[in-house]
């Protein structure tokens, strides 16, 4: 009990100065995560590894604790006040080895409800990870925003009013532009928790669309309680329920046959 | 089928006509509230306005006796009063506003928020003496920057609360959505929540600056009051409120009358700041 | 198990702190933390302060500074009576007048006003609330006092003459007109206080009431007993500040350190004769003794202050 677990982790490095174009290599792993809020323990034991370059859904009816996996995975469960125990490694680095700023410039982050910041324009909004974070030379600014904002499909739209305030657009392109500002400081991992929920269909249909050709440049984890969705955008799918990972397997493996009586109950519609 | 009538019993009356009175008796309170405010408004606006001209502004005080001049000098001195008094107590007030709405679930900060709404009762004029104590003992003169002093005090809890509640508006998801792109705590506080709350922090610091330039009492004996033109702090300097101070006391009507100038004066700087906070209220990008 | 250093993890992170900190935080938050204690610390510095310098007056006087009604620079006698007696009076007469009126305003505003006539009405309050102190002595110099000499002061005492507290010759400048624009500078810290309490009172009590049959006035009843401590603690600012107005009473209580059950008489509050007499007080003993008179205006708000914060807290706290 008296042997610190974080001495004996290594720090997080530079970034790697070229990302792993290969999809089958394990980008993150989680080993026994127990999550607490207060005495309430939302997480029981989950071991999850997560493969580069693909994307991985997590299902599972309200309250299974899919949201605060996703949270474990970028340090932002502590945030909201919780704890937990267990490890989770990014490239074989014990994420909660080092300071969490790090972390979260590698594992970027995308909410379920828009939340561009109101007193910034649309530039500022994508341009403010960059600017706080350093790193980037102002003179190069421009062009990140702008391959941010075309790397999320919003560019045409917003071309011509990047000085407006951010909670001028739509809804679904409010989410845009909030990918928009996590692909700014160029993760490597994004989560993304529910990033669909509160919008239309046909801003849904954007926001997977461009899930899909996400994965080409970045690892995606999305929490969605929407089976259809994780049917259509994810390579493989977690199913969580009552804070246990309930089976972890190929996307179509578990929506054409799973192993699992509740995962096929869930599926099924039979509850949730 | 029985029908049970409505059948009011002479209880019902009773209570009925004493629920009425009081009833009026609270609209009756509420018309003699404005009673005071209208009569204030309209003997200051209505003597004021008839001495108010071009030289109030630019005039210095006469000798004793002589008719005319103006205020120029205490409309500058009360300028530099509330600049020095903002100079010292906004950085603190700031600062610790901040403090506590970031990191105020201790002990201590709830003891700090707590002593903070204490001193916001404390009398002007008892800042006044500490001021004295503080700064124009150890000076050995009165001066300006004793005033300020004396002002920095009485501005300090306003600031402090505003800022704290104005941050703790701000939704926690502006908060998760920069922690998440990778930006340090701090940034984040003072880039994006800071910033979101800005507006609000800026009405309570102009509602702040609105009560310390109509404070007269803790300038009596640390700003002193100057008939002559200074704007030195090492200096004692006037203010309009001390100059209407002394001239309504004074037995010559003309000064009586620039008193109440000056105190249209006052109130307009007053109610003008009150309208900028309106104006700031609605900037470029409307919150929802 | 492989990890088995979980409970080290756990105590960590429920301190909620990173292994590594990042600087910036924690230079942030000590720093911010430096100028909270910067005004925690300010009361005190303030309080030791007036203790100091007031050090000679307490050490010659002791407790009889209280209790002694001779104020004499000459004789450099200091006692402190009159004015705690100028000061307790004029803060009673403005709240007898200011509370009744104060709670049927904030009735008014929180229980029976439409929405269209709230909203002006308080912005009305919050500007009579903005009018700075000199400018409510000026008025009252120049037509309260003579409104008073003229129509008031004539009208009670020979009506009410016979009461010891309307006696004595209208003069207009005494405790009446101190007391009376008091209570006008008090009224919107009151009313504005307890339409926040009385707005914090759970809208599920009011219609509980209603459906039972109460009238519009018993329901109100009701919702006052609920919010009761919170009333208390508006009155108690609204007493801080009376206590502690220092221009407008100066302008109009007539200034003469004198013990008189008249309200016609003129009178002294502490704060007024530390803003008359500080910058005239020629000796260290006269102005250790005006400061002595500071220090007690200073505990006697932060207790009232202190008083009043906490039943405030307590309302508008738990019904959040």
């Amino acid at each position: 009990m008296t042997t610190d677990v974080i001495s004996r982790s290594t720090t997080l490095s530079a970034k790697p100065t070229e990302k792993q174009g290969q999809s089958t290599s394990v980008k993150m792993t989680a080993r026994n995560i127990n999550a607490f809020f207060g005495k309430v323990q939302a997480l029981y034991d989950v071991n999850l590894d997560i493969a580069g370059n693909r994307v991985l859904a997590i299902i599972g009816p309200s309250g299974c604790g899919k949201s605060t996996f996703l949270r474990c995975l970028n340090r932002m469960h502590e945030v909201a006040g919780g704890t937990m125990t267990g490890t989770v490694e990014l490239d074989g680095q014990n994420i909660y080895g080092t300071d969490a700023v790090l972390v979260r410039k590698r594992v970027g982050m995308v909410f379920q409800k828009a939340n561009p910041f109101p007193t910034m324009s649309i530039f500022d909004n994508v341009a403010i990870g960059l600017r706080l974070t350093g790193g980037v030379p102002k003179s190069q600014m421009n062009d990140v925003v702008e391959h941010s904002l075309k790397q999320a499909a919003l560019w045409d739209e917003v071309k011509d009013s990047l000085n407006k305030s951010g909670v001028s657009l739509s809804g679904g392109q409010q989410q845009r532009l909030c990918i928009a500002r996590t692909l700014a400081v160029n993760p490597e991992v994004i989560l993304m928790d529910e990033p669909a929920s509160a919008l239309d269909p046909i801003a849904t249909a954007k926001i997977e669309e461009l899930i899909y050709e996400l994965k080409k440049d970045f690892t995606i984890v999305i929490v969605t309680h929407n089976m259809q969705q994780a049917a259509r955008v994810s390579n493989t799918t977690a199913f969580f329920y009552m804070g246990k990972l309930i089976e972890f397997d190929e996307t179509k493996t578990i929506f054409t046959s799973p192993k699992q009586k509740q995962t096929e109950d869930y599926i099924t519609g039979r509850f949730g | 089928m029985s029908i049970t009538p409505f059948v009011p019993s002479w209880q019902y009356y009773r209570r009925k006509i004493a629920g009425a009175t009081m009833l009026a008796l609270c609209y009756l309170s509420a018309v003699l509230a404005i009673v005071p405010l209208v009569l204030i408004f309209f003997y200051t606006i209505n003597r004021g306005v008839s001495y108010l001209n071009l030289d109030f502004f630019i005039q210095m005080p006469k000798p004793v006796g002589e008719p005319g001049g103006g205020m120029a000098n205490a409309i500058v001195g009360t300028l530099v009063l509330v600049a020095t008094g903002s100079a010292i107590g906004l950085p603190i007030g700031i600062l610790t506003g901040i403090y506590l709405a970031e990191f105020g679930n201790n002990k201590f900060a709830y003891f700090a928020r707590f002593m903070t709404d204490v001193l916001s009762g404390v009398p002007s004029i008892v800042a006044g003496v500490v001021a004295y104590g503080l700064v124009v003992v150890p000076m050995k003169h009165f001066s300006a920057a004793a005033g300020g002093v004396a002002l920095a005090i009485l501005m300090i809890p306003t600031v402090t609360r505003t800022t704290e509640e104005m941050i703790r508006l701000v939704p926690h998801s502006y908060r998760e959505a920069a922690l998440a792109l990778g930006i340090p705590m701090w940034k984040t506080t003072m880039q994006i929540v800071v910033r979101t709350a800005f507006r609000g922090i800026i009405t309570g610091i102009l509602l702040s600056i609105a009560r310390i330039a109509g404070e007269t009492a803790p300038l009596l004996f640390t700003a002193l009051g100057n008939r002559f033109w200074s704007t030195s702090l090492d200096q004692p300097i006037g203010s309009l409120t001390v100059f209407i101070y002394d001239y309504a006391k004074a037995p010559f009507e003309d000064w009586n009358n620039q008193a109440w100038a000056a105190a249209l004066v006052l109130i307009i700087l007053i109610s003008g700041l009150s309208l900028a906070v309106r104006v700031v209220t609605r900037s470029k990008f409307v919150q929802r | 198990m492989k990890y088995q250093n979980q409970e080290s993890i756990v105590s960590h992170l429920r301190l909620k702190t990173s292994p590594r900190h990042n600087l910036g935080d924690v230079v942030f938050k000590y720093t911010t933390m430096i100028f909270a204690l910067i005004v925690l610390s300010l009361i005190l510095l303030m309080g030791y302060e007036m203790y100091q310098d007031s050090k000679p007056s307490i050490l010659k006087f002791g407790w009889s500074f209280l209790t002694g009604t001779t104020w004499d620079p000459v004789q450099e006698e200091y006692g402190a009576l009159p004015f705690i007696f100028g000061t307790l009076v004029s803060s009673a007469i403005a709240l007898v007048i200011a509370l009744p009126l104060s709670i049927g305003i904030a009735i008014f505003l929180s229980e029976l006003a439409p929405p269209r006539l709230e909203r002006p009405l308080s912005f009305l309050i919050e500007l009579l609330a903005g009018i700075p102190s000199i400018v409510y002595g000026l008025w009252g110099i120049f037509v309260l006092v003579p409104w008073i000499r003229t129509s008031i002061e004539p009208f009670f005492s020979r009506h009410l003459g016979f009461l010891p507290i309307f006696h004595g010759a209208p003069y207009g400048f005494g405790m009446l007109a101190a007391g009376l624009i008091l209570s006008i500078m008090v009224l919107p810290i009151i009313a504005s206080i307890s339409r926040d309490v009385l707005k914090s009172v759970p809208q599920t009590q009011r219609e509980a009431s209603l459906g039972l049959g109460a009238t519009k006035w018993q329901s109100i009843r009701l919702i006052l007993k609920d919010a009761k401590s919170g009333i208390l603690g508006a009155t108690l600012l609204g007493l801080g500040r009376a206590i502690g107005e220092t221009m407008a009473v100066t302008m109009v209580i007539g200034n003469r350190p004198t013990i008189s059950y008249s309200l016609f008489d003129p009178g002294y509050t502490m704060a007024s004769v530390i803003a008359n007499e500080f910058t005239e007080a020629t000796s260290s003993m006269y102005i250790s003794a005006l400061i002595e008179i500071a220090l007690l205006l200073f505990v006697m708000t932060i207790i009232v202050n202190m008083l009043a914060r906490i039943l405030v807290w307590s309302v508008t706290r738990s019904t959040r």
